[in-house]
């Protein structure tokens, strides 16, 4: 398999689907009941996918390693959901999401997927409404919208801040009534740990009982991963403890091409690093920067003295503060992209302005939101605008109504009130655009092997658009995956059942096994999260928001040894046949260890700077971002060939029929 | 800070466990509760020793996976937040501070800390749900308006992380409030109203089958629910119980 071929239909872009749905090759009910689908995880991705397939008469074996699906990380997801509904009547349309989405991504993402993103996105409301997700709503009853992430019309869908909860809810309730039916079997806390393939098709998985350590082999006529994204590389980021890269990575060692693995975006407003043992990274709404100003001082003396707690933010006269985004980029002001917001926050921390202990933080200061909208207030209630004290209570009860329980959650974590001094924030690893190359089927470079969500490359280019993750990762479950993947199994009924009991499931069982064995019978000193700090050190220095080549060159080294390293003196306590978190963390960490040397040998082959993606030795005199369109309008498609680092490159060319390639400013 | 930490210990979920006292010196007051357990683990493994399992995922309080009965409470001593959460800035100097998993028969221990709470998972299957196919072309969404009120209502409901915290703090170990929660959401939209009664009736019916006590009306799920998940769910189900009864 050299040859990537992305399978998009011919025709107008606008009909590239309906013709391919209509082309599709069917199976029959009858047929359907015959045949096995292995979905690994249940986030919005593969939970919708496992109940769609399921209720069109599939049988689905579905695999999370959380001890229910609702858990899944997608439950962790805040703002919002694109659909374009035009609800406001603002002028969205599906050539405007499809617009704002590949340019949003740097013009790194293949149009035909776009489109048919953008096409499917207001049905996936009617889905979840229609399953009783309850989404704002206008005083008259219809759905609220609002805009969200730098685009210029209100085309995002939200449940408070909790949006990913509520649909990952409507997800696992649409799942219960196919597990109730006996369609779909659910394995709760198992992991998969290697994918099996039989005459080159994938016709199985290996799992680990997470409980219990058993060893189990499953067989099915197609296996569609929806693990996640692997941002935990880093070690501190916004996913959760247990999201991991294993599943796409064993499917990559066995012949699945990974795409595009540089490509990790950076979130602009975390809650910054407090201390050593920090586990985890919370990520504060991007909403907050609509009314939330941001800046450092403009004094390296007064940096030190707000990190040693010498002074206080609000000691800073006005006119010693920096706000670096209003002064760089006057037409966006604090409102940038994601990546231009999150560069120059390390930018200005890199250079010695920022505030809090470690360094690593930037203020995002409310008061002068709170003095306009108390002033607004006591305009409106016909109060006393010169009463200072009745003003600051009024715009803090007006930011409140907005934005209160992220306030809250800044309080409980930092023992600040944001009311009064401003929040710290700084940038931190939030959504790996990178991942399993799929063609417009959504099908790997293995045949019956598919990827969807955030473990597939497919979508968001060099750089995601707020609130379009979840739209993609239930686009591609509800409405893509169970079409596309019948034309694959239509082939496939004539199969019978497939057996576990061949070389094939045999060898992939034995290799799993010695494995674990190796990492338990390890007779070293130092834990899991020994290494992984080591590792996330080495990719936030070297592979995070700016990188250069001298940077990557010594990261793959490092990885390299680090990896060397963790097989010689990691300690595993415990048995392979228990309950065992370690070993769960190690086998995750050593896979970690491997995607991270072909995300460092990715990010060095591309000689641009791009999306989220920024070299050094490519900007511009202003220090913008370069694009090559010549030499890099492509995906880069890696092929396992031994080893991490010596992974070979396919490329994809990308076509811009629609669109116009345009260098993205935001000046 | 110096803490003195008494935590469950249990092989598995036939062996019988006990409390293990550990002293700990240096502990960071900035640190979250699963965070000092992380460092206390951390030692453990060093140390040769077996680190304590307990549940966790996003370590934000939305996925519902942490538990931890601290200090006689499940999720501790503060309010409305979950496990991870909680911060030991709240605990003092010297403190003794007592970690057991979540107790009930129908949630059996896994190990130290960990239990099975799968019984939601099957309550949710005998009903947590609205019929409607995945793969049908479902009505334009703003064809059915939903007053802004109940909308509201529905999502209040519908906040509930099914940790389990009430069914932990409930001497009865009933799991109304979280049942309640579920069915309140649906109850409250048009969507759901077609099989309200038979959602009801089925979810109670599996509720009682996993073993989990009946509802006294004590109201210590609401005190300690992470979500502020309101009494008045327990109200509104048991209406809409009492309707598939008077219904026959
Ligand atoms: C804090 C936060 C806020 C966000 N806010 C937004 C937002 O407002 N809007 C938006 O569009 N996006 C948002 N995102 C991004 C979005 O939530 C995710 O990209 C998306 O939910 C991913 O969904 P998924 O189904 O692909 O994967 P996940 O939800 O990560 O699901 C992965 C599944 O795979 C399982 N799994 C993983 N590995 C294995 C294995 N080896 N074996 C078995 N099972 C396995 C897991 O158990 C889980 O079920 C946010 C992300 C974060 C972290
Ligand atoms: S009702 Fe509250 S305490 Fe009970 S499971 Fe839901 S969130 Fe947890
Ligand atoms: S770890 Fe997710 S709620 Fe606590």
């Amino acid at each position: 398999m050299s040859v990537l071929d992305a399978k998009i239909p011919l025709g107008p872009l606008s009909e590239k689907w309906s013709n391919h749905k209509n082309g599709i090759d069917l199976v029959n009910p009858a047929n359907k009941r015959g045949l096995e689908i292995i979905v690994v995880g249940t986030g919005l991705a593969g939970g919708s996918a496992a109940a769609t397939l399921a209720e069109l008469g599939y049988n689905v074996s579905a695999f999370c390693f959380q001890d229910s699906p609702r858990r899944a990380h997608s439950v962790a997801a805040q703002g919002g959901i694109n659909a374009a509904k035009n609800y406001k009547g603002d002028g969205d349309s599906v050539y405007r999401l499809f617009y704002d989405t590949i340019k949003g991504g740097d013009y790194r993402s293949r149009e035909a997927n776009v489109y048919r993103l953008a096409e499917v996105s207001s049905n996936i409301i009617d889905q979840c409404v229609a399953q009783g997700v309850p989404f704002a709503r206008e005083y008259g009853g219809l759905l609220d919208n609002r805009s969200f992430g730098g685009v210029q019309v209100s085309r995002t869908f939200y449940a408070k801040g909790q949006t990913g909860q509520q649909l990952l809810l409507g997800v696992y309730s649409a799942m219960n009534r196919q597990i109730a039916r006996g369609k779909i079997r659910m394995f709760n806390r198992h992991e998969m740990l290697d994918v099996v393939l039989v005459n080159g098709k994938a016709r199985g998985i290996i799992s680990r009982n997470l409980v219990t350590g058993a060893i189990d082999r499953h067989a099915a006529h197609a296996v569609v991963i929806a693990s996640g994204g692997y941002g935990n590389l880093f070690y501190l980021s916004t996913y959760a403890m247990g999201s991991n890269a294993s599943a796409a990575w064993k499917a990559h060692k066995r012949g699945a091409f990974l795409a595009n693995p540089c490509f990790n975006q950076i979130h602009p407003t975390a809650i910054p690093v407090g201390g050593p043992n920090q586990s985890k990274l919370t990520l504060m709404s991007e909403s907050l920067r609509n009314d939330g100003r941001i800046w450092v001082p403009k004094d390296l003396e007064d940096a030190k003295a707000l990190r040693e707690g010498r002074k206080n933010p609000n000691d800073i006269a006005e006119e010693d503060r920096d706000y670096y985004l209003e002064r760089q980029y006057p037409a966006f002001g604090n409102l940038v992209p994601r990546d231009v917001a999150s560069r120059a926050a390390k930018e200005r921390c890199d250079a010695g302005y920022g505030v809090n202990v470690t360094g690593q933080a930037v203020y995002l200061d409310f008061a002068s939101s709170i003095e306009r909208m108390g002033k607004e207030r006591a305009r409106t209630k016909g109060l006393d605008g010169s009463d200072a004290a009745l003003i600051e209570r009024l715009g803090q009860e007006a930011i409140q109504g907005k934005y209160g329980n992220l306030f809250q959650m800044y309080e409980k974590i930092m023992d600040l009130n944001p009311y009064e001094t401003p929040m710290m924030i700084y940038p931190t690893t939030h959504y790996t655009m990178g991942g399993l190359w799929v063609d417009y089927n959504l099908m790997t470079t293995v045949p019956g092997l598919y990827a969807i969500g955030e473990a597939n490359f497919s979508d968001h280019g060099a750089n995601r658009l707020g609130a379009s993750a979840l739209m993609q990762g239930l686009a591609d479950g509800y409405f893509i995956l169970p079409y596309t993947i019948g034309d694959y199994l239509s082939k496939d009924i004539g199969t019978g059942k497939v057996s576990t009991d061949t070389s094939e499931f045999e060898k992939a069982e034995s290799q799993v096994r010695e494995r674990i064995s190796q990492l338990i019978g390890n007779q070293g000193s130092r834990p899991v999260d020994y290494f992984h700090k080591k590792l996330g050190a080495i990719m936030w220095q070297h592979c995070g928001i700016d990188r250069n080549e001298e940077g990557l060159k010594t990261a793959m080294e490092d990885i390299r040894s680090v990896r060397a390293e963790f097989w010689e003196d990691v300690i595993v306590p415990g048995t392979a046949e228990e309950f065992n978190e370690e070993l769960a963390k190690a086998g995750r960490l050593a896979d970690f260890l491997e995607l991270a040397e072909l995300y460092a040998k990715d990010a060095l082959c591309r000689e641009e700077s791009c999306g989220a993606h920024m070299r050094e030795e490519h900007r511009g005199p202003e220090g913008e971002a370069l694009r090559d369109d010549s030499e890099f309008a492509h995906v880069a498609a890696w092929e396992y060939k031994g080893r991490p680092g010596e992974a070979e490159l396919h490329k994809e060319k990308l076509v811009y029929e629609n669109i116009e390639m345009k260098q993205r400013s935001y000046k | 800070m110096k803490l003195t930490l008494k935590i469950w210990r249990q092989k598995n979920s036939q062996q019988i466990g006990k409390l293990v006292e550990y002293a700990l010196n240096d502990v960071n007051p900035d640190d979250s509760f699963l965070e000092m357990l992380d460092t206390l683990n951390y030692d453990l493994i060093v140390k040769g020793e077996n680190p304590i399992a307990f549940d966790h995922d996003c370590r934000e309080g939305i996925c519902g996976m942490c538990s931890l009965f601290i200090n006689g409470r499940p999720h501790g001593p503060d309010t409305g937040i979950a496990t991870c959460q909680l911060h030991m800035r709240r605990f003092n100097d010297g403190d003794t501070i007592y970690i057991e998993p979540f107790r009930a028969t129908a949630f059996p221990v896994i190990k130290d800390l960990v239990v099975d709470r799968s019984a939601f998972d099957r309550v949710q299957e005998a009903g947590g749900y609205i019929s409607v196919n995945t793969s049908g072309n479902p009505q334009e969404a703003n064809t059915l308006p939903i007053e802004k009120s109940l909308a509201d209502a529905a999502f209040d409901a519908a906040t509930c992380i099914g940790c389990g915290a009430c069914v932990a703090a409930c001497k009865n170990a009933s799991a109304v409030l979280f049942v309640s929660a579920k069915v309140s959401q649906f109850a409250l939209l048009p969507q759901g109203k077609v099989e309200a009664s038979e959602r009801v009736a089925n979810m109670v019916k599996q509720m009682d089958l996993e073993g989990f006590g009946s509802c006294t009306n004590t109201g210590a799920c609401e005190i300690e629910c992470p979500k502020g998940i309101s009494l008045e769910n327990i109200a509104r189900m048991n209406r809409e119980y009492l309707k598939t009864n008077l219904g026959g």
